[in-house]
């Protein structure tokens, strides 16, 4: 095996090789198939279509149907063989489509594959990926756009991954099929044609730990997912009014890296969280309770969150943009947490 | 619709005449077909956000079935819910005005496409989610039999539906408790990409409700006369107390699972679709219709021509109609 464990540095300038979010997924998956041939892919037409959002495209060609296999639209008996293949050895990667569908497989994710660790004693592991696209932006309406991070890092047991572009895309991608828990890689449709610099070699980004995106000492935006690019942009746009952001992405949202956290908040004593899914009881909430448990006496300000109404993802596109957060909302949070003394 | 009765006891099944009957499966299907070509079109034009999943092809089942219900009857429906939902009588321009997400839209443009419904016609909605429609129905019927009421309810559902959870459970739930609820497999060979073979070993997905104890029959999906007999013989069961039944008709879709094209993948041949082509529901019943005198070139001519003019008027109507205003961001999230 010639594992890199640590994700390699990239280019200077970001000069090198660019690739579609998407197309790092993918490579990313084939070169971890390469690796184990304990990995193999089941889906609902992953293997001779290639995944409704070419997320596997070609794959089925290099491993052939013994490890690219479509399944009927059975979301619980698909989670469940992988519970199953999992805990016998094998490294499975299950594609959910879009996040929604867990509604019908949830006993599976929850019950079964978070819990069987521990309710065994140690004596099993289950090496699990869950693959699937989530969040809101192209009109697929309450059933086909949501954001249910939340659900999922409650329960222990479980990992979630939300890569924030191509490159983490790849190297969470690899991590996650590495990795021996059940892991849920949440990747974004509205990310899947946004293009980064991604390293060719195969490399893992550790899970658990976060990601300093944009250094700045005024005032630290924690940023979930697609929301790192948004919050990128709204620092670019305050670094032009003079206020210096800090970005830093989670990368992983269990486990949570709060230390980057708390570090961060030290040296700004301001913080924002947001995210794309429902305000109420989502991750925000946890991060604010801990940034309050560990860094209260650092806070000039109470942390700010920012995420969607309490509401179902609208159709319409003009609810639709209103709902999910933006680089002008997070721009304005910043202002409004500054105007604090 | 124009020539449905108006009391919502009524029961069309029972008072038409077969001519009737055929006009009025011809006017359904007539309906869906101009409803979905052009939301194709506007689709094609970029003028339609989201998801489209055309039904085209299949429009003798949802006419069929649709032509032996009553108004007060219910039915759930898939994420392919035009047909059903024309054919139910949801008017064209609270469907439009949806697939644009304007507030005039059938779900006030919140829901889209695939969540398409009119409670005040027993259309319980398109769903996005597979196979979740057809529980509902099951709770559907059961209101019904609680309350001693006659009105049926009938889920539509594709072959792919048929493999997941939901499925068997309302069914074994459905044949238990004895309820009026049809289950109504459009069978089209795919479940998206996958075809039939390859997500099932058996043929005829009617075999599953045996094993549930519910009777089953299976017709021909492109022959809206035959869809209609079996519809009407099975809501007669169904209202009379005899409980469900599993009809399977064999149909196909035009276009591709999503959109209008765009065919990454050949999964499907040429011929394939042609073969179904020239079994087109439609030209069958107007051949049929024009053979045996039922109705003349010119009566079903114009059917199609006023429901072109209907359609103009409705997709003029969907374009104008405003945009849902953001204050209005959490609306109906809960009753009362
Ligand atoms: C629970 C769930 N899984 C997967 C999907 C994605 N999906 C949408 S339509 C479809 C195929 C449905 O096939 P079938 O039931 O045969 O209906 P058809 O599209 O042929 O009308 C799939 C897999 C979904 N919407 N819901």
């Amino acid at each position: 095996m010639t594992t890199i464990t640590e994700a390699p540095a990239l280019a200077p300038g970001g000069t090198a090789r660019k690739l579609s979010y998407v197309k790092a997924f993918n490579e990313g998956l084939a070169q971890a198939m390469r690796e184990d041939e304990n990995v193999f892919v089941a889906g609902e037409d992953v293997a001779g279509y290639g995944g409704v959002f070419r997320m596997f495209d070609n794959l089925l060609d290099e491993f052939g149907p013994r490890r690219m296999i479509d399944t009927p639209i059975s979301e619980a008996a698909l989670v469940g063989l992988g519970v199953g293949a999992a805990a016998r050895g094998l490294r499975p990667v299950v594609d959910l489509m879009f996040m929604d569908f867990i509604g019908v497989c949830l006993d599976q994710i929850v019950n079964q594959a978070a819990k069987m660790k521990y309710m065994f004693g140690g004596s099993v592991s289950v090496p699990l990926t869950i693959t699937t696209a989530s969040g809101a932006g192209l009109g697929a309406a309450a059933q086909h756009s949501q954001s249910l991070e939340a659900w999922l890092a409650h329960v222990p047991g479980l990992k979630v991954v939300m890569p924030c572009d191509a490159y983490t895309a790849k190297g969470l991608t690899v991590s996650a099929i590495r990795d021996d828990n059940p892991v849920v890689v949440m990747l974004n449709k509205v990310l899947l044609g946004s293009t980064s610099e991604v390293p060719e070699q195969i490399y893992g980004i550790p899970l658990g730990q976060a990601h300093t995106a944009r250094h700045g000492s005024d005032v630290t935006v924690i940023a979930l997912g697609r929301m790192v690019g948004e919050a990128l942009a709204a620092a670019d746009e305050l670094a032009a009014e003079g206020v210096e952001v800090e970005v830093i992405d989670p990368r992983t949202v269990q486990p949570l890296d709060t230390e980057t956290m708390f570090a961060s908040v030290r040296r700004t004593n301001r913080v924002l969280v947001v995210h794309e899914a429902v305000t109420f009881g989502g991750l925000g909430a946890e991060i604010a309770a801990q940034i309050q448990d560990a860094a209260f006496d650092h806070l000039d300000a109470p942390v700010l969150r920012i995420g969607a109404p309490f509401s179902p993802v609208p159709f319409s596109p003009v609810l639709e943009k209103a709902y999910v957060p933006d680089r002008v909302r997070i721009a304005q949070g910043c202002r409004k947490l500054l105007e604090r003394a | 619709m124009a020539q449905r009765a108006s009391k919502k006891s009524a029961d069309p099944a029972a008072n038409h005449t077969s001519a009737q009957v055929v006009r009025d499966l011809h006017e359904r299907m007539v309906r869906i077909r101009l409803f979905e070509t052009e939301a194709g079109k506007l689709m094609e034009a970029g003028k339609l956000p989201g998801f489209l999943h055309l039904y085209v092809g299949q429009e003798a089942v949802a006419a069929g079935v649709m032509a032996a219900l009553r108004d007060d009857d219910q039915i759930t429906s898939t994420h392919r819910g035009h047909g059903h939902a024309v054919a139910k009588g949801v008017s064209f321009k609270h469907m439009y005005a949806e697939l644009y997400g304007r507030v005039t839209g059938a779900c006030l443009g919140r829901g889209g496409s695939m969540h398409i419904n009119d409670v005040s016609l027993g259309m319980l909605g398109a769903n996005g989610i597979v196979g979740a429609g057809i529980p509902i129905a099951v709770g559907a019927a059961f209101a019904a039999q609680y309350r001693g009421e006659d009105n049926i309810a009938v889920t539509f559902f594709g072959d792919g539906a048929t493999n997941i959870g939901a499925f068997h459970e309302a069914a074994n739930m459905a044949a238990i408790l004895h309820l009026p609820v049809l289950f109504i497999c459009e069978n089209n060979g795919y479940a998206e990409f996958t075809p039939q073979s390859k997500h099932m070993l058996i043929t005829d997905v009617a075999d599953r409700a045996a094993s549930y104890g519910m009777p089953s029959v299976i017709v021909d999906g492109m022959d809206a006369l035959a869809v209609h007999e079996a519809g009407v013989e099975a809501v007669a069961r169904a209202r009379a107390g005899e409980g469900p039944m599993f009809i399977e008709a064999k149909t196909y879709r035009y276009y591709d699972h999503q959109g209008v094209k765009g065919l990454r993948h050949p999964y499907r041949s040429d011929e394939e679709v042609a073969e179904w082509k020239a079994r087109d529901a439609i030209d069958l019943l107007e051949a049929r219709a024009l053979a045996d005198g039922t109705a003349t070139r010119a009566e079903l001519d114009d059917t199609w021509q006023r429901t072109r003019d209907e359609i103009a008027e409705a997709i003029a109507y969907a374009e104008a109609g405003p945009l849902p205003d953001t204050a209005d961001l959490l609306l109906n999230v809960y009753s009362g």
